[in-house]
């Protein structure tokens, strides 16, 4: 085995091979690309011509500001609730779970059977002004006639909360259920009771979880435009929606593509920063 | 004052009697042993003691004081967890620390103790170092400081060493025994590992079945055992049926099933007639070749029954014999390899197998079963 692995041999650099190439033609290139179109000038029907024209940036960061914030906030808001929804769920199937562990968690991605289309259009149902919920709390006059749920940002970030809730009850459960119990034991026989216990060694050993779970919500949820464009209205556009008008509609080839770099350049900062925050030795360890 | 009491503690699981109505006094200082097989309750005796585990009846006094209904971290004991437990998250330092910072010990005391242990555990400069950067040997002697620095009453561990291989074991067991004389603090040590528990122990309480079979000192409960259970477990015995004859002031005799009389203080029957079981250990039988004057020269022990010979294993230092009486039970012999008779008995020789009154014990005929197996297939779990 050892006088193998000393002789340089090329079988492992040929099975990275499918993968890299894959990645090379439908990842990096398309995003060279549009990092160049995201310096171009011109219209679609003359075409567009590479000026070094950065000013697209500055543009569309002042037309879009409010659509760039809004979702920032929302991922925001999403990534916060989803926590703390999935915390108390992820921790009971983890340490309560019993034998039953596999069923909870099938439950939990049992909504990823179907589309997530067809799934934010059952909550546009739920939602609606006369649907089962709204129109019987309105039958009983509880409700005003003229109270919508729907176009609103209760709306949306509902959508988005229950679409995005999964990609953090996952990965916590994942470190929760890792966390050896007896180190609970460990921490009440030393003096913790267990407040103490669950802030001591609980959830600086979840963290990883935490850090994980909030970025595959966070980033997903930032760019989502499904949500918006299905229970939001005029006051909920997010950037997703722009971007997708500026390609589909408009057809802005540049701007679409500075905005989606911008919108890019703020996750990776944030994820920056949030990375230093949690601590990067609790990420590895 | 007795350290640890405990009065008919029990504890039952959904369909398990884990520890049955089991009576315990523990004197201060001791180094205190619970021996017993795999699944004997060892566990949750200790879990209880520690406050982990909530006893289904029964009380829990620790120093005169009823602690049966404090939680864990109200009660002055430290456990070593059979795991280590180690806080993955934390440096050495902080593992150790743990405890005193809870109790809000001011940050200078906290320092000094939490390095006075590392000294102690021979760990001293490893504070900073994070715990998947300890070896397992390590690693149980932070475990073992992270407990010991807070100075509980009482230390509990749970086969702290059961993760070790054998080299390292030995080692830990003569370090465990100096560390608690230097403490002077009371533990408590569960193990399945007999030849541990004689080592360390001052007392042994041998578990089975979630009771007591036995609570002595180390070498009584070897010399003595009380239920062929322990005869069994602890080391390799010799069990003959026989039947009581009656006796004669202190001295009793009883007639083997394998044809003969033998005698035995009557203080260790546990039956004045009937039926019982005869004891004795493989090293205190004397073998010679039936029909040989026996030498003459030294007091081979006046009890002796026929057999013969149907194994021999030269071990080197030793030679064990297995034997077969005439009732047709089985009776092991070691002999030490002293040099001048190396000439090994064969198979098939008929045998004189001595022993002296002293060395003989008695237990109930229809006592538990023997704890010989167990004994066996724990050893192979742990090497
Ligand atoms: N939490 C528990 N739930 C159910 N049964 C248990 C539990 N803990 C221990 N037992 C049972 O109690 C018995 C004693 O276990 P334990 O105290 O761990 O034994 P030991 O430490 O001597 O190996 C075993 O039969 C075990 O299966
Ligand atoms: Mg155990």
């Amino acid at each position: 085995m050892a006088r193998r692995s000393r002789r340089w041999s090329p079988v492992p650099y040929l099975l990275t091979l499918p993968g890299a190439l894959w990645l090379t033609v439908f990842f990096i290139v398309p995003m060279f690309t549009m990092f160049s179109v995201s310096f171009q000038e011109g219209n679609f029907e003359e075409g567009f011509v590479f000026t070094g024209y950065w000013q697209n940036y500055t543009n569309v960061l002042t037309r879009y500001d409010t659509q760039l914030f809004r979702s920032l906030a929302y991922g925001l808001i999403v990534t916060l609730v989803t926590l703390c929804l999935s915390y108390p769920m992820a921790y009971w199937i983890a340490r309560r779970g019993g034998k039953n562990k596999n069923l909870f968690l099938l439950l939990i991605l049992l909504p990823f059977f179907t589309p997530f289309i067809i799934r934010t259009l059952a909550w546009k149902q739920l939602l609606g002004d006369n649907s089962i919920i709204l129109g019987t709390l309105k039958g009983w006059n509880l409700l005003p006639e003229s109270y919508q749920v729907l176009a609103t940002s209760t709306a949306v970030l509902s959508g988005l909360i229950y679409n995005f809730l999964p990609f953090m009850a996952l990965p916590l459960y994942v470190a929760l259920e890792r966390m050896d119990p007896s180190l609970l034991d460990a921490a009440t026989d030393l003096y913790s009771n267990r407040r103490q216990a669950f802030l001591r060694v609980t959830l600086p050993l979840s963290l990883p979880g935490v850090f994980a779970g909030s970025l595959l919500t966070f980033i997903p949820a930032v760019g989502d435009f499904i949500n918006a464009d299905l229970l939001g209205g005029v006051n909920t556009v997010m950037i997703g929606n722009v971007i997708q008008r500026e390609f589909v509609t408009n057809l802005d080839y540049p701007e679409g593509a500075a905005l989606s770099f911008l919108l890019m350049g703020m996750i990776v900062i944030g994820v920056f920063l949030y990375a230093r925050v949690l601590g990067t030795e609790e990420l590895t360890g | 004052m007795a350290e640890i009491r405990l009065e008919k503690l029990t504890k039952e699981f959904k369909e398990t009697l884990a520890v049955d109505h089991i009576d315990l006094v523990v004197e201060e200082g001791q180094f205190f042993s619970l021996l017993g097989p795999s699944g004997c309750g060892k566990t949750t005796t200790l879990r209880m003691i520690g406050g982990f585990e909530d006893p289904s009846s029964g009380a829990i006094y620790l120093g005169g004081d009823d602690v049966t209904d404090l939680p864990a971290y109200k009660r002055n004991v430290n456990t070593v967890f059979q795991s280590y437990a180690l806080f993955p998250h934390l440096d050495v330092y902080n593992n150790v620390a743990y405890g005193l910072k809870r109790k809000k010990v001011d940050q200078a005391d906290i320092k000094k103790r939490v390095e006075d242990m590392l000294v102690l555990v021979d760990l001293e400069g490893y504070g900073p170092r994070r715990i998947n950067q300890m070896s397992g040997g390590q690693q149980q002697r932070v475990a073992l400081a992270r407990a010991l620095v807070n100075r509980p009453a009482v230390l509990l561990l749970d086969e702290p060493l059961g993760a070790l291989d054998l080299k390292l074991r030995n080692q830990m067991q003569l370090e465990l025994k100096r560390i608690q004389r230097e403490v002077g603090i009371t533990f408590i040590y569960v193990t399945h590992d007999q030849e541990e528990a004689m080592r360390m122990s001052d007392r042994i309480a041998v578990m089975n079945a979630g009771r007591f079979e036995q609570v002595g000192a180390a070498q009584d409960v070897y010399k003595l055992p009380a239920t062929a259970f322990v005869a069994g477990f602890l080391g390799a015995s010799n069990l003959l049926d026989g039947e009581v004859e009656g006796a004669d002031g202190s001295s009793a005799k009883v007639a083997l099933a394998a044809g003969s009389t033998i005698a035995l203080p009557a203080a260790r029957l546990p039956n004045e007639r009937g039926s019982v079981r005869i004891g004795v250990r493989p090293e205190k039988i004397f073998i010679e070749a039936a029909g040989s004057s026996g030498g003459g020269t030294e007091n081979r022990g006046d009890n002796a029954i026929e057999a013969m010979v149907d194994i021999s294993i030269y071990t080197g230092v030793s030679t064990s014999y297995e034997c077969s009486t005439t009732d047709g039970s089985k009776v092991v012999v070691y002999v030490q390899n002293m040099g001048a008779s190396a000439d090994a008995l064969a198979p098939g020789s008929k045998v004189r197998l001595s022993w002296h009154p002293e060395h003989t014990f008695a237990v109930e005929k229809n006592s538990s079963t023997e704890g010989g197996d167990n004994e066996m297939s724990d050893r192979g779990g742990t090497t």
